[in-house]
């Protein structure tokens, strides 16, 4: 019985690890987002603001949903 | 005393600040996990303000035309500072060695410190990190600017030099 807690709290924190790893390599491409797009504004290419406005709240949007599912995953631990 | 099953109520900490160390673990990752979602929301944030940015400062539709100075005021080698289209907007208008006038926008592309004109070296100057621009294109010479220096287009009217339109550089 024990053991199998173990196994559940084993897999709980992996997949509580792998929705961390995630959500930083979506942060990644969100800073690279925002200085590719001020890049480009100061550049004179405003038409870039919008589509990427667009991709970065998609982005936040994943990282909303990770972050759920962290809690979620915390909260079945209690 | 908790309502429900009889047994007293958790306090609001302990959803945080677990005295449990194998549930200490979750919670600090939890945290960590939120202010990485709240940075998240910051870039997003940026990028709003980029776009606001880009709404309100799209190119006027009629540039204005002002005359910047009088040719036979300006001496070979020397320069005229002027603003452009808007006061907030800092220009160098050049008599180069051979006689050509032309004007770009006065700050860097790297990080907006004021260019000025070395007559002796025939080139456009960023003291701050030794970026260097053409004075013909204001395309970058030397240095860390990322672009050309924005190029003010003049025209010659009898004696008066006129501002007629600022032309963006491309991408270097």
């Amino acid at each position: 019985m024990n053991h199998l807690g173990n196994r559940a709290r084993l897999r709980r924190r992996v997949a509580i690890d792998a929705a961390m790893v995630m959500v930083i390599l979506v942060l990644m491409v969100q800073m690279w987002l925002l200085t590719a797009t001020l890049e480009s504004y100061l550049a004179g290419h405003h038409g870039v603001a919008a589509p990427a406005l667009i991709s970065s709240l998609v982005l936040f949007g994943f990282c909303g949903f990770l972050y759920r599912l962290v809690l979620r995953i915390d909260r079945d631990a209690r | 005393m908790d309502p429900k099953d009889g047994s007293a109520a958790k306090p609001a900490w302990s959803e945080e600040f677990s005295v449990y160390a194998a549930e200490d673990a979750y919670v600090q990752r939890r945290q960590f996990t939120k202010f990485l979602v709240l940075t998240s929301f910051g870039m997003v944030a940026g990028q709003a303000w980029i776009w606001m940015k880009a709404l309100t400062a799209a190119a006027p539709a009629a540039w204005p035309e002002i005359v910047v100075a009088r040719a036979s005021e300006v001496a070979v080698g020397s320069v005229r500072f002027f603003t452009y289209p808007t006061p907030a907007e800092p220009c160098i208008l050049i008599r180069r060695t051979n006689g050509e006038f032309t004007a770009f926008s006065q700050k860097c592309t790297h990080l907006s410190c004021a260019v000025y004109y070395a007559p002796a070296r025939d080139r456009l100057e960023c003291p701050c990190h030794e970026g260097y621009f053409s004075p013909v294109t204001g395309r970058v010479l030397q240095g860390p600017p990322p672009r050309p220096l924005p190029r003010v287009e003049l025209q010659r009217r009898g004696d008066d030099i006129v501002a007629v339109r600022l032309v963006e550089g491309a991408e270097a």
